[in-house]
C-alpha cells in the first residue's frame, strides 16, 4: 500500500511548489547592481557643457538618478511624478539624459519644467551600459557611501514613490556616512 | 441577446455535467439502473448546450458585437472573415470554451461508440468525464466569462494579435486540445476500472483506440505549432523548448508510453498497475500543461495575460482531480496481482524499457520546465533553463530508445532466444552502419560523425521495421497484415524519417545575417540570393514593405522570394513574414530585417535548411500509423460481437 502512495506524495510536493509559484512574478528580475558601488561616470552638464560631474562628487549624500530622454513617451508621463518627488525635498534628483540630442532635451525641459538638480548628458549611451540601463525611464537610489540601493525600471508612479522611494530615502538619510 | 443565450447555455451545460457526474457514479455504486441510464443522455445534452454556447460566441465575432468585451479586445471590423472564426479561441476565455466544447465532444463520442461496454462501466466513465467538465465550465463561468458585456460598447475592436492571424493558428489550438483533452478518455476508463474494482485487460482494450485517436490529434497539434513557429516567428527554428511547447510535448511522451503499455496490458494482462498510473499521468500532465500556460507562472514566448485567481482555480482543480485519482490508485493498485511472467529477453521487456526511456525523458523535460519556478520558490535565485539543458538530456535518452525500437518489434512475447534475434538483426545492423556511415560522404557537402551516427540510427530503425513487416506479410500478402500492425510499422517508419530530418537539418543548416543594396547578391550553400529592392504593400488590416529576392543556382533561375515586414494598423505591431521556398530536400528561408541607410539597402536573414521537411513528414507518417491502429478490425469486431450477443440476450429475455 505504502509504495503506491509515492506518486501521490510527489504530486503533493509539486502542488505546493506550484502554489508558491502563483504568488511569484517570473518576469521580475532583481538588478545585480543592488548593493554594489555606483559605476563611475564623468559627464558634462546639459545646460553648461563645460561643467562636468563625477559619481565621486556626489559621495556623502543620498541622491536619485533618473534616466530619461526626450524621445521617450513614458518619460513624459513620468515627469510630474519626478517633479512631485523633488518638491518633497528629501534628496536631490539628478537626470541622466540618455542617448538624446541636447537641443531636444533642453526644449523638453523648457516645455515641461526642469526639476532636476543637474542633467548629465550621456550622448552615446556608454554610461547607460555601465549602469545596466535597458529601458528608459529607469530610476536609481544611491546612498551616502555611493552604493546603489534601489532600482526601478519603467515610469515611476506616485504610488511607488510614496510606498517605496520616500521611505527608503528617509531611512538612508538617517544612516551614518 | 445572443451573448446572454451563450452564457445561459453554458450554465445549462454545467447543470448537465453535474447530472452526468453525480447520478451515474452513484447509480453504479448503489446499483440503481435508472441512475446509470442517465449517463448517456446527460452527456449528449451537455454537448448540445456547450455547442450552443460556442456558436453564440462565434456569432458575436461574426456580427462584430463589440458590446462583448472579449470580442472588442480580440477582433476588428477589418479582420478577414476566416480569422473571425479563429479569433474565438484567440485568447484565454474563448480557448477555454473551446476546451469545454472539445471535452463534451469526446464525452458524447464515448457515449455513442460504447456498445461493447457494460452500462455500469460506461456510467462510471462518463461520470468521471462529467466531473472534469464541471470543473472546466465552472472555471469559465467564475473566472473567465467570455460573454461579459462592455458598457458602453466599443465602436471598434482592438483586433486580433497579428501573430495569430494565420492559417496554422486556426487549426493548431483545436487539434492540440483534441489531443490534450482526448487523454481524458483513457484516464476516465482507468478511474472507472479502479472504482469498479476490475482492473483486468478489458479497460485496456476499450481505451486503446481512444488513446490512439487522442495521440494522433496531439501529434498533429504539436506538428502544426512547430510549423507555425518556423514560418511565422521569423527565427527559422522549429522547436524552442519553450515552457508552453514543453507542456504539450510532455503529455505526448507519456501518451506514447501509454499506447505501448496498453498493448502489453491488453495482450498479456501484465503491467496493470503501471498502465493505470500512466493513464492518470497522461491526462494529469495535460491538465498541468493547461495550468502552466494559463496561470502565467512561467515566462514564455507565448505571452498570456496572467491572473492569480485563474491560476488558483486551476491549481485547486488540478489538486482535486490528480490528487483524487492518485489516492484511488494507491488504494486499488495494491490489490492488483499479476501472475504473468516473462523472461529478460521478451517483447514485454522491450516495451518496459520503452516506457522507462519515455517516462524518464518526460520527467527530465518536466523538471527543466519547472526548475526556474522551483528555484524561485525556494528563494535561491532567478534562472532560466534553455535548449542546452533539454538537448543534452533528451537526445542521449532517445538514442538507446531508437536502438531498442529496432529490436522491439522482432521480439516474441514472453520468451525469446538471443540466437534467433541476433541472426535476424545483425545483417540490418551491418547494412545501417554502411549506409548511414557513408551517407554524409556521398550526399552531403562535408563529413560529420554526428550526421553519420544519426543516419545509422535512422536506417537501423527503418531496416528492422521493414524486415518485420515483410516477415509478417510473408506468404499471406500485405493485405492480410492487420491495421494494428500497419499502425506500428508506420509509426516506427515515421520515427526513422523524423530522426533523418532532425539530424541533417541541425548539422547542415546554414544561416547568415547580411545587408544588401538593390542589385547586390549573396551566395549561401550554392544558392545565389539577389536582392531586387523593397516595395510598399497594403493588406486588409495591415500595411508594410515587401522585399524581392531572386534565387539562382549556378545561373539557373530557381524562384523568387518575397519576405514581408508588416505593420498591423490597429495593434501597431510589426510582424515579419518570412519567405520560404519549401522543398523535400531543402528549405530556403529569407526574412526582412531593417532598412539601412537611404540607398534602399536592407538587412536580411537567409537560411538554407536541408531535409527540414522530413521532421514534419516523419510526424505525419506517425499520425497515419496512429489512425491505422485506431481503426483496427479487432475494435470494430468487438463492438459488433457484443451487439449480437446483446441481441441474443434480449431475445432470450423477451
Amino acid at each position: 500500500m505504502k509504495r503506491y502512495l509515492i506518486p501521490f506524495a510527489i504530486f503533493v510536493v509539486l502542488v505546493i511548489f506550484l502554489a508558491i509559484g502563483l504568488k511569484l512574478d517570473p518576469s521580475y528580475i532583481p538588478s545585480p547592481f543592488i548593493g554594489k558601488p555606483a559605476p563611475e561616470f564623468d559627464l558634462p552638464d546639459l545646460h553648461n557643457p563645460n561643467q562636468r560631474l563625477k559619481t565621486s562628487d556626489l559621495k556623502g549624500q543620498v541622491w536619485v538618478l533618473n534616466v530619461w530622454a526626450s524621445w521617450c513617451t513614458a518619460c513624459r508621463a513620468e515627469h510630474p511624478v519626478i517633479q512631485r518627488l523633488v518638491s518633497l525635498n528629501i534628496a536631490p534628483v539628478y537626470g541622466l539624459n540618455y542617448k538624446d540630442k541636447p537641443e531636444d532635451a533642453k526644449k523638453w525641459l523648457q516645455e515641461l519644467g526642469d526639476p532636476y538638480k543637474a542633467n548629465l548628458v550621456d550622448r552615446t549611451g556608454d554610461v547607460g551600459i555601465d549602469w545596466g540601463v535597458y529601458g528608459v525611464p529607469e530610476t536609481f537610489v544611491i546612498d551616502k557611501k555611493g552604493l546603489i540601493r534601489y532600482k526601478y525600471i519603467g515610469p515611476l508612479s506616485n504610488g511607488v514613490v510614496d510606498a517605496e522611494i520616500v521611505p527608503l530615502l528617509r531611512k538612508l538619510n538617517a544612516e551614518a556616512d | 441577446m445572443i451573448p446572454e443565450i451563450g452564457q445561459f447555455a453554458l450554465i445549462l451545460g454545467l447543470v448537465f455535467a453535474l447530472v452526468q457526474t453525480t447520478l451515474p457514479l452513484a447509480g453504479a455504486h448503489f446499483g440503481i439502473a435508472s441512475w446509470v441510464a442517465v449517463a448517456k443522455p446527460a452527456a449528449r445534452a451537455q454537448l448540445l448546450f456547450v455547442a450552443i454556447s460556442f456558436a453564440a460566441l462565434t456569432w458575436s465575432f461574426l456580427t462584430h458585437d463589440f458590446s462583448v468585451k472579449y470580442v472588442a479586445v480580440n477582433s476588428n471590423t477589418q479582420l478577414p472573415t476566416l480569422y473571425l472564426f479563429s479569433a474565438v479561441w484567440g485568447a484565454h476565455e474563448g480557448s477555454l470554451v473551446l476546451w469545454a466544447l472539445v471535452l463534451s465532444l469526446w464525452t458524447a463520442s464515448v457515449s455513442l461508440f460504447s456498445r461493447s461496454i457494460p452500462p455500469k462501466v460506461l456510467a462510471r466513465v462518463l461520470g468521471v468525464m462529467g466531473f472534469v467538465s464541471v470543473g472546466f465550465i465552472l472555471f469559465i463561468l467564475v473566472t473567465s466569462n467570455p460573454f461579459e458585456r462592455l458598457v458602453p460598447a466599443a465602436i471598434e475592436g482592438r483586433d486580433l494579435n497579428p501573430l495569430l492571424q494565420d492559417i496554422g493558428l486556426i487549426l493548431h489550438p483545436p487539434l492540440l486540445y483534441m489531443g490534450y483533452v482526448g487523454f481524458v478518455v483513457p484516464f476516465s476508463f482507468a478511474i472507472a476500472a479502479m472504482l469498479g474494482g476490475r482492473l483486468d485487460a478489458a479497460w485496456a482494450r476499450w481505451s486503446r483506440p481512444w488513446t490512439h485517436v487522442a495521440w494522433v490529434f496531439l501529434t498533429l497539434g504539436i506538428l502544426l505549432g512547430s510549423w507555425w513557429a518556423y514560418y511565422e516567428l521569423g527565427w527559422g527554428g522549429w522547436w524552442f523548448w519553450d515552457p508552453v511547447e514543453n507542456s504539450s510535448f510532455i503529455p505526448w511522451l507519456v501518451g506514447t508510453a501509454l499506447m505501448h503499455s496498453l498493448a502489453v496490458t491488453e495482450k498479456r494482462g501484465t503491467f496493470k498497475a503501471w498502465t493505470v498510473l500512466l493513464a492518470i499521468f497522461t491526462f494529469s500532465l495535460s491538465l498541468l500543461g493547461t495550468f502552466l500556460v494559463r496561470s502565467g507562472v512561467l515566462t514564455s514566448v507565448h505571452a498570456f495575460a496572467s491572473d492569480p485567481a485563474r491560476g488558483a482555480f486551476i491549481l485547486v482543480f488540478l489538486a482535486v482531480v490528480v490528487g483524487g485519482s492518485l489516492l484511488i490508485y494507491s488504494w486499488r493498485a495494491s490489490q492488483i496481482r499479476s501472475h504473468v511472467h516473462f523472461d529478460i529477453l521478451s517483447r514485454e521487456t522491450g516495451l518496459l524499457l520503452n516506457n522507462v526511456f519515455l517516462a524518464v525523458a518526460a520527467t527530465s523535460i518536466l523538471l527543466g520546465t519547472l526548475y526556474p519556478l522551483i528555484v524561485d520558490a525556494l528563494g535561491i535565485g532567478k534562472i532560466s533553463v534553455g535548449p542546452p539543458y533539454f538537448n543534452s538530456v533528451f537526445l542521449p535518452l532517445m538514442v538507446p530508445l531508437a536502438i531498442l525500437l529496432g529490436v522491439g518489434p522482432l521480439l516474441r512475447w514472453k520468451r525469446d532466444s538471443f540466437h534467433r534475434v541476433w541472426t535476424k538483426v545483425w545483417p540490418i545492423g551491418a547494412l545501417s552502419l554502411v549506409i548511414g556511415g557513408l551517407f554524409p560522404l556521398l550526399v552531403m557537402d562535408f563529413y560529420d560523425v554526428r550526421a553519420a551516427f544519426g543516419m545509422i540510427l535512422a536506417v537501423w530503425v527503418l531496416g528492422v521495421t521493414l524486415r518485420v513487416l515483410f516477415e509478417q506479410a510473408r506468404g499471406r500478402g500485405f493485405i492480410s497484415v492487420s491495421r494494428s500492425f500497419w499502425g506500428m510499422t508506420l509509426g516506427h517508419i515515421g520515427i526513422a524519417v523524423f530522426i533523418m530530418g532532425i539530424t541533417l537539418t541541425s548539422i547542415y543548416s546554414t544561416e547568415k545575417d547580411i545587408q544588401l543594396a538593390p542589385g547586390e547578391s549573396y551566395d549561401l550553400a550554392g544558392y545565389t540570393f539577389r536582392f531586387d529592392g523593397v516595395t510598399k504593400i497594403t493588406g486588409e488590416n495591415y500595411g508594410g514593405s515587401e522585399g524581392k529576392l531572386t534565387i539562382t543556382k549556378k545561373g539557373v533561375y530557381i524562384t523568387t522570394m518575397k519576405p514581408e515586414k508588416r505593420k498591423y494598423r490597429v495593434q501597431k505591431q510589426p510582424l515579419t513574414e518570412a519567405a520560404i521556398d519549401a522543398g523535400l530536400f531543402r528549405d530556403l528561408f529569407a526574412a526582412l530585417g531593417e532598412p539601412l541607410g537611404n540607398k534602399g539597402a536592407w538587412s536580411l536573414r537567409v537560411y538554407h535548411k536541408p531535409f527540414l521537411r522530413w521532421i514534419w513528414l516523419g510526424a505525419l507518417i506517425m499520425t497515419l500509423g496512429g489512425l491505422f491502429s485506431a481503426s483496427d478490425r479487432r475494435y470494430r469486431k468487438l463492438a459488433g460481437r457484443k451487439k449480437k450477443q446483446r441481441a441474443v440476450v434480449t431475445e432470450a429475455v423477451s
